[in-house]
């Protein structure tokens, strides 16, 4: 059994297509630890030495968030300036979190094809996220592929949410039940609903 | 009585109209005070004044500026001060009265008149020199400390000198002497014993009231073996340093209970006459007692109320002393000997300055600070005055040898401000980059005053304070007080409407000024007077409502904070927290609310008259509809409303913004 802790961000929730039914769907998932920072903190007044605690309790970290301006909510770029300290997370002594597991589930508004060098983004996803990947390699955390659910805006019509929802469960399942199987989506680069690896023999 | 008035008349006329003069040409107010005297003295002759008795009466000044120096100053720094003290005054006074007597001696007089005429000239001017360092912010400097250090010794040294000089007391000699010398100032001499019609180089009467000199009459201890008198000495100087530090506080709680603003004043100068009185009765110095008495205070949270109060009677006596310097000038002595007077003032100014170059030399006084002590103790003194009447009265120096020296202290007096000019324009310019290396001693003044210091002055007193500011805090509630110094803060007695005690705090010097009193119209009086008076000082104040931050608006303070607003805008964000709304929104909805209603506010603080009633001033009630249509069109959801930050923020680009983006 992997503890997993849930952060959740989004500033704009009343508004949201899918985050907002994801994480209310996570709640269902028992055995895990959720937290929505928005409303943890909504003056940004981050309790540094509570959120080091819960980092130490827990071996898989996962936000879930909205992809704002090709990287996360404001408030998710505060907690990693203020939680993770040198000497906690990195640096001299700060290996407080190595071997720990760091993953992103995000929602893009863009199509996957506009994550191509053809694409109006130009940069595959995965480009926008070596700040994050780079943060967990310094540390010494693996950084999981993210799952990824594009066309965020088109979704509700398209019927895509329940099934992303759904999956976001099993994902979280294979996470907690230690059936999730990272290399395999190391190779593919970033799931989704369809693509999760999940072991069935753990 | 209508004599009476007309002196006081004349005095305070000839003081308004020369001082402010003389500040606008640069001479300092103490060249004023002279030249008024002088200008007074023949209208001062004419009218039968006795202008001698008038100084005695003045000098209470130098009582009550001795009190307001100690005051300034904790007993730890006077303890710091005792190397230059002792040492620095000690030799000041040892070498210059001993050059002086020498001098005195090779111009051929006997010893015994050589001796008093050298402890005469050894003093210096405490008046003229204390008030100028004042005036010109020099007390804090290593130059006015020192200087401060000579002069405190030489005050303490009177009382020595005046037990002395009565054993020079040879009546042959000096009778003999007046009747050899009589060319010089016999004319002169005839009108001074007549009584009340002298003019200048008058020598006092025995008996007037001068402090001092007082104690010839009122001194109990005379008849006392030694060993009593030493023991009573020390009992009043205890009595005056356990009063100031047991009984000042349950006296000035008793007084509050009156609520009466003069009762502090009488109950301050019920403090320092009686400490005065004291002195005279056991034969010590008044100045010195009260002195000592303002250093046992300068701990104590009523500090800057004495401060206030007894600095208006200090500035008035001691004007009213250096008038009377200046209408005691003899002219027709001075012009009938001017050639000799003039030297000897010059020859006496340069013998004091090269004693106290040489002394500030060894003592490790560097740069200007050298030169201000050189310069600016280099005069005879007021102390001299006191001295010179107890000679003669002593017999000890004839009379006309005393009326020449008093010309000369006089003079010295008189060219002292020049002294202090030229520090200024020639000196100190010569200096200026040394001054600027040369870190400044930290004055005690805070950059902060802090005015109300109950639930909530005392907050922003905590945080400023934990920030490492020093602050300087004026209540009027003495339990409030009590209950702060317990807590070991540092906080003072009085009521911060007060231009006189605001300043005593140091509104001059300070950054900030947090207004926090209950008072709403003297909150906005003190806003009113400090934006006029010191525009430098940035100020915040506490409305309590609307309308107060209007008047405080108007009255030039830019940073307002309505005292419940902001508690009541988080009891509000905590309500719909509680009614379920996500915390994040509640945050938004109440910044949006702080913000449109500071909006609001900001638009009417600029209509509103506070001598028009609102609802008939007609641009503010129309500002007031147009606002209340604003808020009507947002929540209607309507563009060109106050727009709300709440739902604003990151939205991804639309499948229209994609399309012209690929197209482009």
């Amino acid at each position: 059994m992997a503890r997993v802790l849930l952060y959740y961000a989004h500033p704009g929730h009343r508004h949201s297509h899918v985050n907002q039914a994801m994480y209310d769907a996570a709640a269902a998932v028992e055995g895990i630890t959720q937290i929505d920072l928005y409303a943890a903190y909504p003056r940004q007044n981050i309790d540094i030495d509570r959120e080091q605690a819960l980092l130490l309790d827990h071996d898989v970290i996962l936000f879930q968030h909205p992809l704002f301006w090709y990287s996360t909510p404001s408030l998710i770029k505060e907690w990693v300036d203020l939680v993770l300290e040198h000497g906690f997370a990195y640096g001299a002594g700060g290996d407080k979190l190595m071997g720990k597991t760091l993953m992103q589930a995000i929602s893009a508004a863009g199509s996957s094809e506009a994550y191509t060098p053809e694409g109006y983004q130009h940069f595959p996803l995965r480009t926008f996220l070596t700040p994050m990947e780079q943060t967990a390699r310094l540390c010494k955390m693996r950084y999981g592929a993210p799952y990824v659910l594009h066309s965020a805006l088109q979704a509700p019509a398209a019927g895509a949410v329940a099934p992303h929802v759904a999956g976001f469960v099993r994902l979280l399942q294979a996470l907690r039940d230690d059936a999730y199987d990272f290399d395999t989506a190391d190779k593919m680069g970033q799931v989704d609903a369809g693509t999760l690896p999940i072991k069935t023999e753990a | 009585m209508g004599s009476f008035l007309l002196l006081s008349f004349l005095l305070l006329i000839a003081g308004v109209i020369a001082v402010p003069l003389a500040s606008k040409l640069g001479l300092g107010s103490v060249l004023g005070y002279l030249i008024a005297g002088i200008v007074l003295g023949p209208v001062l002759l004419a009218l039968n004044v006795d202008v001698i008795n008038l100084q005695h009466f003045a000098e209470f000044g130098v009582v009550m500026m001795l009190f307001l120096v100690g005051l300034e100053l904790e007993p730890r720094r006077l303890w710091g001060m005792r190397a230059r003290l002792l040492g620095l005054g000690g030799l000041q006074v040892g070498l210059t009265a001993a050059l002086a007597a020498g001098a005195a001696f090779v111009f051929g007089l006997p010893w015994s008149f050589a001796v008093a005429i050298g402890l005469v000239l050894a003093l210096s001017s405490t008046a003229i020199v204390l008030q100028t360092f004042n005036e010109k912010g020099l007390m804090q400097s290593e130059g006015g400390q020192s200087g401060f250090s000579v002069l405190l010794f030489q005050d303490i040294a009177v009382i020595p000198m005046l037990a002395l000089i009565p054993l020079l007391a040879m009546p042959d000699l000096v009778e003999s002497w007046s009747f050899v010398d009589t060319s010089h100032a016999v004319e002169i001499a005839a009108p001074l014993e007549g009584g009340s019609s002298h003019d200048g180089g008058a020598v006092p009467e025995g008996g007037s009231n001068h402090d001092l000199e007082g104690s010839l009459d009122l001194n109990l201890v005379d008849e006392l073996p030694g060993w009593a008198q030493a023991l009573i000495t020390f009992g009043a100087i205890g009595a005056v340093i356990a009063g100031g530090s047991y009984l000042t506080r349950p006296l000035f709680r008793f007084i509050e209970l009156a609520h009466l603003r003069e009762l502090f004043v009488a109950a301050a100068l019920m403090m320092v006459i009686g400490i005065a009185l004291l002195m005279t009765l056991v034969g010590l110095s008044p100045a010195l007692g009260t002195f000592l008495a303002g250093v046992v205070l300068a701990n104590s949270e009523y500090r800057h109320e004495l401060e206030s109060d007894i600095d208006p009677f200090r500035g008035l006596l001691l004007g009213l002393f250096f008038m009377t310097v200046g209408a005691a000038i003899n002219f027709s002595l001075l012009f009938g000997n001017l050639g000799l007077v003039v030297g000897l003032t010059l020859g006496l100014m340069a013998l004091k300055g090269a004693v106290l170059y040489l002394l500030a030399t060894v003592f490790g006084v560097r740069g200007a600070d050298r030169w201000l002590v050189t310069l600016g103790l280099a005069q005879a003194g007021e102390f001299g005055f006191v001295l010179l009447s107890f000679v003669v009265a002593n017999q000890v120096l004839p009379q006309a040898i005393a009326d020449q020296l008093l010309l000369v202290v006089a003079l010295s007096m008189l060219l002292t401000p020049l002294l202090f000019i030229l520090y200024e324009r020639v000196i100190v310019p010569k200096y200026v980059e040394d001054q600027a290396r040369e870190a400044d001693e930290i004055d005690e003044a805070g950059t902060v005053i802090i005015a109300g210091h109950g639930r909530f002055g005392g907050i922003v007193n905590r945080m400023l304070r934990q920030a490492g500011f020093s602050t300087v805090v004026l209540d009027h509630s003495s339990a409030q007080l009590e209950m702060l110094r317990a807590f070991g803060l540092k906080v003072f007695f009085g009521d911060a409407t007060r231009p006189d005690l605001l300043h005593a705090a140091g509104i001059a010097e300070a950054k900030l000024l947090v207004i926090a009193i209950d008072d709403k119209d003297g909150a906005t009086e003190l806003t009113r007077y400090v934006t006029q008076n010191h525009p430098d000082v940035h100020i915040v104040a506490r409305a309590r409502d609307r309308n107060h931050v209007y008047d405080l608006y108007a009255a030039g303070c830019r940073d307002i904070i309505r005292d419940t607003f902001d508690s009541a805008v988080r009891s509000g964000r905590s309500a719909l927290e509680a009614l379920g709304v996500h915390p994040f929104d509640a945050e938004l909805k109440s910044r949006d609310f702080q913000d449109r209603d500071r909006y609001g506010i900001r638009e009417l603080a600029a209509l509103y008259d506070p001598e028009i009633e609102l609802h008939r001033n007609a641009a503010y009630v129309k500002r007031t509809r147009e606002l209340m249509a604003e808020q009507e069109a947002e929540l209607l959801g309507k563009p060109g409303a106050f727009a709300m930050r709440a739902d604003r923020g990151w939205s991804p680009p639309t499948a229209r913004d994609v399309e012209a983006e690929e197209a482009g």
